[in-house]
């Protein structure tokens, strides 16, 4: 049996970002492909609240949601450091990776979901957080600056799987109104570890892109 | 250690008590600068542009914002007074855990269930109730979330330790009950009679009529 386990989709960036992780420390695992309409006993045992993936599962005992799970493997496992060692920049890595997950990510989806006024004031809410972020990657090769980061790979959502989803649906990141943000995201999909890392596209644009 | 002000200090906001129980268990001196959020300070906009809220702390002139990361920092700068956090790895992910789950799930459930109308108070209720039932469990058999000690989750559980009985009672929803949730109302009772935690909280008469007129 695998000492280390991972249960995710394969096209989910969340899981993506922890099997990054790992392979960044050099730990070996099994993955374990769940179906997000018949989730396994096991995802369900693991994570009884969320019933969500990923899933790391570590000598029998399972650690939940991508950033909890990303700051356990870092403190298990040897090798290159995925927070900085620096209070203080772990401490902005970390303000970084929560605007991204908890605002960026949830304007972004319903903009693109729902319809109607809904729709737009979305829409301007998450033009109001590219803006943001369009201004902390001014200036830097990677939102970690010359090194690609955990807010980099937090961020990944924006780079490889937003511009399918919005894709005929809206151009939310322009690369009139957000040149820099659109740099970075060429940079971090073309970055050698990272594009050996996402899943291929030619299986996620039959899944994500609108017909 | 350099110099640290708290902004936000000396307010009723649970995420601002965060901070300051973080600090007062690591013995740290702080200046606390008040803030007024119809007149935000240059400071205040200058250390935390992009949510522009309280708490932020100002360390050597550099600023953290977001309670629970300041709290992390502060656990990680002073590591003379007793850890916040747990040193094991897994322990450390299980605290995070449901000093998030807390966050996302419980403060806001609550809140809304306490103060909302209609379908969405209905709505709330049943989701705070949920969400309480999962900490029932958790706080079974300990004294605090962190143990024999106060430790990250008890910090972050504040909101639902202290200023949810006094929203409660001032909106007359009753969330936590004996009956309902023992063990939690068991932690309610030790936390708040904490002579540690007591010394931090802000004043139970002022948080009444502060939420009266919400």
């Amino acid at each position: 049996m695998s000492k280390v386990k991972v249960l995710g989709f394969w096209y989910s960036p969340f899981v993506a970002r922890v099997k990054m992780a790992l392979k960044m420390k050099g730990v070996e695992f099994e993955y374990v492909e769940e179906n997000i309409r018949a989730k396994s006993e096991l995802l369900l045992e693991s994570n009884p609240i969320h019933k969500k993936v990923p899933v790391l599962i570590h000598d029998g005992k399972a650690i939940v949601e991508t950033m909890i799970i990303l700051e356990y493997i870092d403190q298990t496992w040897e090798g290159p450091p995925i927070l900085p060692r620096d209070p203080y920049h772990r401490a902005m890595a970390r303000f970084w990776v929560n605007f991204i997950d908890e605002k960026c990510l949830n304007t972004m989806l319903k903009a693109c979901w729902r319809t109607g006024e809904e729709q737009e004031k979305w829409k301007e809410e998450a033009i109001l957080n590219f803006q943001i972020l369009e201004n902390e990657i001014k200036g830097k090769k990677y939102f970690g600056g010359d090194e690609i980061s955990v807010v980099d790979h937090a961020a990944n959502f924006i780079a490889y799987w937003f511009p399918l989803i919005s894709w005929g649906r809206m151009e939310l990141v322009t690369e009139d109104q957000f040149p820099n943000l659109w740099r970075w995201s060429s940079h971090y999909c073309n970055h050698p570890f990272v594009k050996d890392n996402l899943p291929p596209m030619d299986v996620m644009i039959p899944k994500f892109k609108p017909a | 250690m350099g110099e640290v002000k708290l902004l936000g200090g000396l307010g009723f906001s649970p995420y601002v008590n965060r901070v300051e129980m973080a600090l007062k268990l690591k013995g740290v001196e702080y200046e606390p600068i008040a803030e007024d959020v119809k007149n935000k300070s240059p400071l205040l906009l200058q250390h935390n542009p992009v949510h522009k809220k309280v708490p932020v702390l100002i360390h050597n002139g550099k600023g953290i914002a977001e309670s629970l990361i300041i709290v992390e920092y502060i656990d990680q700068v002073w590591q003379e007074g007793p850890p916040i956090l747990p040193k094991d790895p897994y322990q450390r992910a299980m605290t995070r855990f449901w000093a998030k789950f807390i966050d996302e799930k419980c403060i806001i459930a609550t809140w809304k269930a306490c103060c909302s109308t209609g379908e969405e108070q209905e709505k709330s209720k049943e989701e705070s109730m949920e969400a309480l039932k999962f900490l029932e469990d958790e706080i079974k058999g300990k004294k605090f979330f962190g143990g024999e000690n106060i430790g990250f989750v008890d910090i972050a559980a504040n909101f639902i330790g202290y200023w949810l009985p006094i929203i409660s009672e001032v909106k007359g929803v009753q969330l936590i009950t004996e009956e309902k949730f023992p063990n939690l109302w068991r932690w309610m009772n030790d936390y708040c009679n904490d002579n540690f935690v007591k010394g931090i909280l802000p004043s139970k008469d002022a948080l009444v009529e502060r939420f009266k007129s919400k």
